[in-house]
């Protein structure tokens, strides 16, 4: 299967190279509840780990805290090395230092949300364009000609010029997708892209996944999907009530569950 | 009926109209500078400025315009450093300026509210989506946030411009000829009350729905995303009748 051969392609990275996200540490409390207890990460270049945990494990927070949309009580964030600069402020929490860095931090790690939160008056092709056009400052008609070839890569060119709420969530879903991509991203970053679908239109936006993983992209996939996460993504995290769980290659860690947490996490979804 | 009486009072309040036109673009352009002002200082997080915020949508949305209006044309002048300084003076002695600026005060008030709602209404995840992207505060605002928050407070908006366009019937106790002014005036010299109070009516009601249909085209214009989609409005479209 195609799957394997990317797998096989994404041979385990020198230890010298950078990674391309690295945490450390992370730590993360609202209110009194301690979301994040702690969490470390390493994803080098090519790398897709699917980050798996029941809801309230942290794991979307976790995500959250890398593109400094939850701003982390403690810990550190490397996007390519370098290390996101935080300060202390005036209530005593933690908060970005130069938010110029964190904008442009960002601009490398597109996010694909749950909810796709397209920009609803505007246009697909609009939604495509206006980060590239505005955040990157590359030329309009550039921008414009790759977003029609992104928009055809993930099957919704015909649709183009719709609003977002006139389409389905699958397509909504590819749009947000090509959104991203229009981005040039050294990471994308994916927040449950499908929990809000209906069943049958998952297959779409997961065929679109898997098509950037076999490309070689840096994902980092919180998902359910568990078919998705054995068989396309080259590292598993579990989180469980805010740790990291366990760690693993897929195919071993579903084939041998390295805990008894990560084991009943399974059994459930193949009940 | 006497046709030539109704034609020709709708004539002079009509040559009155250009005035209440005046009176109606300048509160609501002013008002909608200050509105910005304060919807500014209210979201902008300063305690000061809600405090300001709201001790000043209490005030002028609490009381009738009315009284404003007196207050600021028959009140301030009691006060000698008014009648003294060469800013406020010019201002406050003129019936004009003075139904202007209590139009505008007042208006803010109202509109400064609506635009809240309607900046709280915007979806976080569009926001979100848009700083996620890496765009600045500022590109995120004029990207995302205000042109969904603007047609979001369209519809109010509107509604609070109708109200002003009846409002400037006011200034005609200020001693302002407007078509209020004017239709009194009308009335007071023939003792027709019905015939000129219909014709100054028939007068704002027209200008009325004029506005209304502007703003709904402008709303129309702004939202197709809130329409059906494409090929689906040309299902619903009806077959013309051929007559």
């Amino acid at each position: 299967m195609s799957a394997n051969v990317a797998a096989a392609a994404k041979a385990a990275p020198s230890s010298g190279e950078t990674p391309a996200i690295s945490v450390k540490d992370l730590r993360k409390c609202f209110g009194d509840h301690e979301v994040l207890k702690g969490i470390s990460l390493e994803a080098h270049k090519g790398d897709v780990i699917s980050i798996l945990g029941s809801s309230g494990s942290g794991k979307s927070t976790m995500l959250r805290c890398i593109n400094l949309l939850e701003i982390p009580d403690s810990g550190e964030v490397r996007v390519d090395g370098e290390l996101i600069k935080m300060k202390q402020g005036r209530d005593g929490r933690q908060m970005p230092a130069d938010i110029r860095q964190v904008e442009r931090i960002r601009a490398n790690l597109a996010m694909v949300f749950q909810s796709f939160n397209l920009w609803s008056h505007m246009t697909v092709l609009e939604n495509l364009v206006a980060a590239p056009t505005h955040v990157l400052k590359r030329p309009r008609a550039e921008c414009l000609e790759q977003a029609e070839a992104l928009l055809k890569r993930v099957g919704i060119w015909e649709r183009r010029d719709y609003y977002p709420p006139h389409m389905s969530g699958g397509q909504q879903q590819r749009a947000a997708i090509a959104r991203a991509l229009a981005m040039n991203p050294k990471v994308m970053l994916f927040d449950e892209p499908t929990s809000a679908l209906d069943p049958e239109l998952v297959g779409e936006v997961l065929r679109v996944m898997r098509s950037l993983a076999e490309e070689g992209r840096t994902m980092l996939v919180v998902t359910h999907e568990m078919s998705f996460a054995r068989d396309v993504s080259s590292k598993v995290m579990f989180l469980h009530k805010g740790e990291v769980d366990s760690v693993g290659e897929p195919k071993e860690m579903f084939a041998r569950p390295p805990t008894p947490q990560f084991k009943q996490f399974i059994a459930n979804f193949n009940k | 009926m006497d046709l030539d009486f109704y034609l020709s009072t709708m004539w002079s309040v009509l040559k009155a109209l250009p005035l209440t036109l005046e009176i109606w673009f300048f509160g609501i352009a002013f008002g909608l500078i200050i509105a910005t002002g304060l919807t500014w200082l209210r979201a902008s997080g300063y305690r000061l400025g809600e405090y300001f915020t709201r001790a000043y949508v209490f005030i002028f949305r609490g009381s009738p315009l009315l009284v404003q209006l007196y207050l600021i044309y028959f009140g301030l002048s009691q006060f000698d450093f008014v009648r003294h300084s060469p800013i406020l003076w010019p201002i406050l002695r003129d019936p004009m300026y003075c139904t202007i600026v209590a139009m505008a005060l007042n208006t803010a008030a109202y509109e400064s509210e609506i635009f809240r709602g309607a900046l709280r209404a915007v979806p976080v995840g569009q926001i979100e989506a848009a700083k996620a992207f890496g765009m600045s505060a500022l590109t995120r605002f004029r990207l995302v946030t205000l042109p969904i928050a603007l047609r979001l407070a369209l519809p109010a908006y509107s509604t609070e411009i109708i109200l002003m366009t009846k409002a400037t019937a006011l200034a005609s106790v200020v001693t302002i000829m407007e078509m209020m002014g004017t239709a009194q005036k009308i009335q007071h010299d023939t003792f027709r009350p019905i015939e000129v109070l219909t014709c100054a009516g028939v007068i704002y009601l027209l200008l009325n729905l004029s506005i209304a249909r502007l703003f709904a085209w402008v709303e129309y214009r702004l939202s197709p995303h809130l329409r059906p989609p494409p090929e689906q409005s040309q299902q619903i479209r009806p077959v013309p009748e051929v007559l």
